[in-house]
């Protein structure tokens, strides 16, 4: 298992539930995609719980749920369930992605296309 | 409880930031075998390094407060690697390489929901993998693009060969690719994103 956090090869269900406080993603209204962008109110405060200070320092620019996960090398079904908290407390901002309905919208595929024009 | 670990957590370098004036993001999944060359056309295409985003499958969250079933370690890690594109100051385009095995779809929520639509990269040496992947996107109305990723060693179709091969509609395009290549693989999204933009302008048709 290659992660950055070092540690975590034990990343065993049982130690993913001592960071979530037992909870799991499964359980939780899932309203965040792995492309939320999560943007934090301030820097971590102290005696916050270690993981979601990490949040709150990388978060200091927007950053998708799915780069945290892969930054704090935790699953993503984990970080939705730290990111839950920090929304709960106001902590952090999230701003969705763009939902495409049945079809995507013109104007955003046309935004997408110039995007891709320029690299 | 012990949390140190935690501190070590590896932070986005500064010029990995995004502007504090991103709004939204929108996703597109790479979809297709092991070793068929996900990581290298995130990676030819991305900003940044492709990141690796992991999930455990269990057998769901049972024995956890039961010592009796602290014996059955019955997890997979499923790693899932990804690459994001600034399209402008606002729009943030993500690309999620993920393998070819439905059952590791659902592992991550919305992965294909709320997603653009996806690239099925193909490996002529390796034929029926795609097969699969393409009748699932099918199944689930994903919209999609095939792109052929030419390896040096592989055996060289013509494209209509291929589509028949995959018994691909003539509806969806088909293209040669090098993953390797940062144009070629942004070509290969150009391709996706022209296609989604005639669905989305002649909705009926499809």
């Amino acid at each position: 298992m290659s992660n950055p956090g070092g540690d975590w090869e034990d990343g065993t269900p049982e130690r993913l539930y001592v960071i979530t406080g037992g909870r799991s993603g499964d359980l939780e209204p899932s309203h965040l995609d792995l492309v939320t962008l999560i943007i934090a109110k301030s820097g971590p405060k102290p005696g916050m719980q270690p993981e979601h200070a990490a949040i709150m320092r990388m978060c200091q620019t927007p950053l998708s749920l799915a780069e945290i996960s892969a930054y704090l090398g935790l699953p993503v079904s984990v970080v939705t369930v730290l990111l839950g908290d920090l929304l709960a407390a106001g902590r952090v901002l999230s701003r969705p992605p763009v939902a495409p309905a049945k079809l995507p919208d013109l104007a955003l595929i046309e935004a997408v296309i110039d995007g891709l024009r320029k690299l | 409880m012990d949390f140190e670990s935690s501190e070590r957590a590896i932070a986005p370098r500064r010029e990995d930031a995004l502007p504090a004036t991103a709004a939204a993001a929108v996703k597109v999944v790479i979809v297709g075998g092991f070793g068929v060359g996900k990581t290298t056309l995130v990676g030819s295409v991305s900003e940044i390094r492709p990141l690796t985003t992991e999930e455990t499958m269990t057998q769901a969250g049972v024995g956890v407060d039961d010592t009796a079933g602290v014996e059955r370690k019955t997890s997979t890690t499923v790693a899932m690697d990804f690459g994001r594109i600034s399209i402008n100051e606002e729009l943030v385009l993500y690309l999620f390489g993920t393998p070819g095995q439905e059952r590791f779809w659902f592992l991550w929520r919305g992965l294909f929901e709320g997603a653009l639509g996806a690239v099925v990269l193909v490996d002529t040496r390796r034929l029926e993998v795609s097969f699969d992947v393409i009748g699932r996107l099918e199944e689930r109305g994903v919209p999609f693009v095939v792109a052929v990723n030419s390896f040096p060693d592989a055996p060289e179709h013509p494209l209509e060969e291929l589509r028949s091969a995959l018994d691909l509609p003539a509806s969806v395009p088909l293209v040669f690719c090098d993953a390797r290549r940062r144009d070629s693989s942004r070509d290969v999204l150009m391709t996706l994103m022209r296609y989604l933009h005639s669905l989305a302008a002649a909705p009926e048709a499809s």
